[in-house]
């Protein structure tokens, strides 16, 4: 019981209260470049909770299993980018040949991720923060899905915006940012909820 | 001032190839750890660093490493300064390592020190690569100073800690705060949109500004690569659609390795666009090879 009520904090502080784009910044490049539209900007999400939460769990297994019996912790950086960027190859590969449909709704966004800060940055933060490979996994889900749920905001908010009219110096990118800065002023609401 | 010449090396990362000011380039960090002017510092110090060494060593070994496993070798020699600088950092400055947190390690993942290793350090020789990595880093790390300055002032009314405002000046906390750091980086970005308007209402050439996507444009999430991007991946599609008959597959190495042939005579200059075309390629020669595995199934 304890370790359910444990995993639900882990889910709500790391998809809501600490979100990952609105206050811990990773995972940026996407967040302002693919969030034109709502569909791009799900498909996008999708993409990114599933690769985070695979790389994740499979981090934190060859961290427990490989890193922390041979005394190597310190290479984790290397050996957690590698494995991610290994891994993002490989499940491109294989949606491909096996699960066509998923691999036509995320395929496109795959190959976006494999650099991408947030996955490094999970599979970091759960070795930081001392979680378990079951308490990491969820923790990767949460953040993965607080990413989506901000940039599917952001894109709805942009589908309106895209109406309005703005000063040409605020065209593009800063207008895009000022949103988001006030949605993270939004979300800094949430800092309550724990 | 002669090109790729150590001077000019500095003055272009500093001022005109700025990657915060002038391309945009990793952003996530500035945003973080720009909380304070030191912390800005520090953050910058350390980016510059790895850059450098990075810088170096790739283009000392650039005649070793394959074009097809650069990248993976690239991140490789990255990881391993990022680890390097992390170790010192956190025995000798344990407090900017703890201020700093996990950002150091997502030093790997800045796009600055990527894009700098294949736009420059892979097609270039070793001292001026060297200043190349001297000069962008300390223009990154003059760029989040100055943003850190910014945000310490508005946010706590200090500089470098100490403190400079009058007492009946009340700080605007949300600059220390995350939306703060959207807010600078809005107004930042609508400045530097300005300039470039203005720019090209006198006819210049202002193309650089704000593409910071180091030519990857695979990758590049910026919406001036977007475009390319698209089109790169329709034609992915495209090709994969009509390369369907296995008779057509001799006639495409044909035409690459006639391509390459005639790529030899290319001098250094055009090597960059040379290595792209032929990465894309080997890409399409490898979807048909796959396609043909599956028929032959």
């Amino acid at each position: 019981m304890e370790n359910v009520r444990e995993l639900l904090i882990i889910l709500i502080s790391s998809s809501l209260v600490s979100n990952v784009v609105l206050s811990q910044f990773l995972g940026l490049c996407p967040f302002l470049g693919v969030s034109k539209k709502i569909n791009t900007a799900a498909g996008m999400g999708g993409a990114i909770i599933f690769v985070i939460t695979l790389s994740s769990a499979i981090a934190g297994v060859i961290y427990q299993f490989v890193l922390t019996p041979f005394h190597m912790e310190y290479l984790q950086t290397i050996v957690f980018i590698l494995v991610i960027a290994a891994l993002v190859q490989f499940v491109e590969m294989f949606l491909k040949k096996f699960i066509k449909p998923l691999y036509q709704a995320l395929g496109v966004y795959l190959p976006l991720i494999t650099t991408n800060c947030a996955v490094l940055g999970v599979a970091l933060t759960n070795v930081q923060k001392e979680y378990g490979i079951l308490a990491g996994t969820v923790n990767g889900f949460a953040t993965a899905l607080g990413f989506m749920i901000a940039i599917v905001i952001l894109a709805g908010l942009r589908e309106k915006m895209a109406y309005n009219d703005i000063p040409e110096s605020f065209k593009g990118m800063p207008s895009v940012l000022l949103t988001a800065g006030l949605m993270a002023i939004a979300f800094c609401g949430f800092s309550g909820l724990l | 001032m002669k090109e790729n010449s150590a001077l000019e090396r500095l003055y272009n990362g500093i001022a005109k190839e700025n990657p915060t000011f002038v391309l945009m380039l990793g952003m996530c960090p500035t945003l973080a750890v720009t909380t304070s002017a030191i912390n800005g510092l520090g953050m910058g110090l350390t980016t510059a660093v790895v850059l450098t060494l990075s810088n170096l060593i790739i283009s000392l070994l650039r005649k070793v490493i394959p074009d097809k496993v650069r990248i993976p070798a690239f991140i490789v020699i990255i990881a391993s300064f990022v680890t390097i600088v992390q170790l010192l950092l956190e025995g000798y400055l344990p407090d900017l390592n703890e201020a700093l947190g996990v950002y150091i390690p997502l030093i790997v993942v800045n796009c600055i020190i990527l894009g700098r290793a294949e736009a420059y350090a892979y097609t270039h020789g070793p001292v001026s690569s060297l200043f190349d990595g001297i000069g962008m880093g300390l223009g990154f790390t003059v760029a989040l100073t100055c943003i850190g300055m910014v945000r310490e002032l508005l946010g706590g009314g200090k500089l470098f800690g100490f403190k400079v405002m009058p007492d009946s000046f009340t700080p605007i906390v949300i600059f220390v705060l995350a939306p703060g750091a959207f807010f600078v980086l809005a107004m930042l970005s609508a400045l530097q949109n300005f300039v470039k308007i203005q720019g090209e209402k006198r006819g210049k050439d202002m193309s650089k500004i704000g593409s910071g996507c180091g030519h990857d444009c695979l990758h590049c999430m910026d919406e001036s690569c977007a475009d390319n991007r698209n089109k790169a991946f329709s034609e992915d599609e495209d090709k994969e659609e009509t390369v369907e008959a296995p008779k057509e597959a001799p006639k495409a190495v044909e035409n690459s390795e006639k391509g390459k042939k005639q790529k030899k005579e290319m001098t250094g200059t055009e090597k960059r666009t040379r290595r792209e075309e032929k990465q894309k390629e080997t890409e399409a020669d490898s979807i048909e090879l796959i396609d043909l595995d599956e028929e032959d199934e």
